[in-house]
Formats: C-alpha cells, structure tokens, sequence
C-alpha cells in the first residue's frame, strides 16, 4: 500500500498508456469489423475467406504478434503502435464471426417487413439488424476489452509502455508491493470497464426488457 | 523492402544453422521445454475442471459461479501473476505450472459446464427413464453429447497456454519465448524473428491437431454440417 500511495504519479502515467493501447483496439477493432462481419453475414464466399483467416489470426501467440509487426509496420520494437496493432487484429478476429453469427440468426420475416417497409439494404442493416444484433457484439466486445487489458501488459517483456512496466520493472526490482499493485489495477480497470460496457448495452437496448416488466 | 529480405535470408540462415537445433539451447530442447509445460498444466487442470464443471452442468447448481469465475479469471494479468509466484516461491517448474493452471481452467469449466448443461433435457428424460442412475446418465449421456463444446474448451486452453507459455522465459525457465528475449537483448532480430515463428508454428500445429482429434472423437451425429436423414424407407 506504501509502494502504492509513493508512486501515484507513476501509477496514473501508466494507467493512461495502458487505456490507450488497450482500448484504442477495442474501437479500431469495432469499425473494422462491423462491414467485414456484415460481409461475411450474407457472403457464403467472403465467410468462407474471413472465418478462417480470423481464427489463424487469432491462433498467433501475442508476443509472436509484437515480433512480427515491427516487420510489417517498419516500426521500432518497443513502439507501442505493435501493440495496438496486434490486439486491434485479436478484437476483430473475434468480432467478425460474432457479427457475422448474429446477423445470419436475425429472423427473415423481421428483413421482409422491413423492407416491405421501404427500408434499403443500408438502412435496414443500420436500423433493423444491427440493433438486433448488439447483445451478441455487447458480450463479445466485453470479451474482447477485457482481455486486451490483460494482454497489454504482456508488451512490457519487450519494453513496452503500460502498467505492464510494473511487472518487468516490480521483477528487476524483487519488488512485490509493485507487482501486487500491477495486478491489482489491471483487475479493477478490467472489471470497471467490462461494467461500462454492459450498461451502455442494456441502454441502447431497451427493448430486451420490456418483456421483464409486470 | 530490401532490408525486408536481407532480414528474411538472415531467418532461413538462423534456421538453416546446424547449431542452433542442438546442445541443451537448442530448437529441439526449448519445443519439448514449451510442450512440457503445456501438457502439465492443461493437464492439471483439465483433472480440476471438467469433473467440476460436469457436477454443476448436471446439477445445475452454481451456474452462476462458473460464469463469474470464467469471466473474473480473463481480468488477471498472466504475466503479473507468473512474476508474483515466482517472486513468492522462487524460480522453478511449480510456479509457472500454477499461473499457466490459472489461465487453462475457465475455458475449460465453462466449456464442460455449458456442454454438459445444453444436453436435450429429453435425451436426459429419456436416459432416466431407461432406469439410467445418475452416475450413468452423466457418463453415458451428458458427456459424449457434451463433448464438442468441451474439446473447443480444451482447445482454447491449450491455445492460452501454449501463448503463454513464452513468458516462461521472460523468468528464466526455458521454452521457446527464450530466443524473443535472448534475440532482444543481444540486439539479434533474427533470433528473435524465429522464436517468434517458432512460437506461431506450434501453436497452429497443435490448434490443428486438436482440431482433428475433435473431429476423430466426437460422435458423427453431433458433427457440425452433418445433413440430418429422415427415418423413411
């Protein structure tokens, strides 16, 4: 507890490169996969490439991940864009099945009434099916955000900025009030923001508990 | 993209170097130190997880606590909590097995509970009513019919821990994430390149070889794809 309340500054320094380069990928994750998903929702043949490729993708160890982007990326090793690169890859692995998942279970007559409705396939996917869909996205992307914040501090092994530091420089140290701090933030950040998430889900959508109500 | 090739020949020659796939460093030593401990915490846990998750699957009591517990665990930094046990009990196999049992647990009790849990209650009825005890029912019945969803949790255990497993090194216990980090501290990328795609390679070649085991175990009936025939004739 001293350890923690001596490094405050630090403590907050950290916090915030952590949220950057783990939540960062949560929204870069989500833009991409929403038309990648939505593709592979109604394409046999887009499903049949971007299914695979995502579990590939997602079979790659994250510290291989933070090796072979630089190559890519022409970055620096401890750059910390490898990281927000590599857990933007992890989200969208696993949102683009989801989505595409839950946009092929939304039932067809609620497509037919909208479009007899006069809705165009944009829209309809914007106002219909895309709402249907958001408990299904809403459970993954907690998945997903939950587990880039813990991912992220896999990084600091490699010199990467975060609450990871804490780890790497808590073990030179023989340092355990730091490391127990570490663990400790990650955890209560983690479970902070999974709660933000889940009630933004249950507010935009108000409709999954009209059903509760006597 | 030139610096891009010359990088990639340096790979082939890191590969192709005789010395390097030898002696008590080499590729073939670090592979078993990495499938090692692997096979022991998945193992491990796999002891640990699927007879608790089959009792609350079957009983369905303390659902709720295996949902918390899967999602709770995902939250825990692995790299934080292996350097804590190893600060705590020093460096050796047992703190590594523990932190990687840590990390293979959740997919697999939520795997065993939810497969056990979704069975058909009217294959269940219908085991019970064939004068099945419980035992039997749970042995005979929920289990093979659970078994997709707990090979996937078995594979996604593996996965995690095969993943990260590399950190081992990072507290001078030896497997493959050992080239990453002896790569990166002698400023030797190439190195460093082919632990990564060491790395990468076995964790697709046992992603694979789960993924066949899945399909030569699991019953041709609760295959995915398989074209339903009805009883006519």
């Amino acid at each position: 507890m001293n350890w923690f309340l001596n490094h405050i500054d630090l403590i907050v320094e950290k916090t915030g490169q952590h949220l950057v380069i783990s939540l960062l990928p949560v929204l870069f994750g989500l833009i991409i996969s929403l038309p990648l998903g939505w593709l592979a929702g109604r394409n046999p043949i887009a499903r049949a490439v971007l299914i695979p490729v995502s579990a590939l993708l997602y079979t790659i160890p994250s510290l291989a991940m933070f090796v072979f982007l630089p190559l890519i990326l022409g970055t620096q090793i401890i750059d910390p864009v490898n990281v927000i690169v590599a857990l933007t890859i992890y989200t969208v692995s696993l949102l683009v099945r989801a989505i595409a998942d839950a946009l092929s279970v939304v039932d067809a007559s609620i497509l037919a009434a909208a479009t007899a409705m006069g809705y165009r396939p944009a829209r309809r996917f914007l106002a219909v099916e895309l709402p249907l869909a958001v408990p299904v996205l809403i459970s993954n992307l907690r998945v997903a955000t939950v587990s880039n914040i813990s991912l992220a501090t896999v990084g600091s092994v490699i010199g990467i900025e975060g609450l990871g530091k804490l780890f790497s420089e808590g073990f030179q140290r023989q340092n355990l009030d730091e490391i127990v701090t570490g663990v400790v933030l990650v955890v209560v950040l983690a479970l902070i923001i999974d709660l933000v998430l889940q009630l933004v889900g249950r507010a935009i959508t108000p409709w999954t508990r009209t059903a509760v109500k006597s | 993209m030139n610096g891009l090739f010359g990088l990639l020949e340096r790979l082939v020659d890191w590969f192709a170097d005789p010395k390097h796939w030898s002696g008590f460093d080499g590729v073939p030593v670090r592979v078993l130190e990495h499938l090692e401990y692997t096979a022991l915490a998945v193992f491990i846990a796999a002891l640990i997880a699927i007879p608790l998750g089959a009792y609350i699957g079957h009983t369905g009591r303390g659902g709720f606590l295996v949902v918390g517990l899967a999602n709770g665990l995902r939250a825990l930094p692995e790299l934080g909590l292996l350097i804590l046990l190893v600060l705590l009990m020093g460096i050796g196999l047992l703190p590594v097995t523990l932190a990687l049992i840590v990390l293979a647990i959740p997919p697999l009790l939520a795997g065993t509970y939810a497969g056990v849990r979704n069975v058909d209650r009217a294959v269940v009825d219908a085991a019970r009513g064939m004068g099945m005890r419980e035992l039997a029912v749970l042995r005979k019945v929920e289990l093979p019919n659970a078994l997709p969803l707990i090979l996937g949790g078995l594979r996604a255990a593996t996965l995690q821990v095969i993943s990260t497993a590399t950190i081992a090194a990072y507290v001078s216990l030896g497997g493959l994430g050992v080239f990453v980090f002896v790569g990166q501290y002698t400023r030797d990328f190439p190195q460093m390149l082919a632990g990564a795609v060491l790395i990468a390679g076995l964790a697709g070649a046992i992603e694979l070889l789960l993924m066949f085991v899945q399909r030569r175990l699991v019953s041709p009936g609760l295959q995915p794809n398989v074209v339903r025939r009805g009883t006519t004739g």
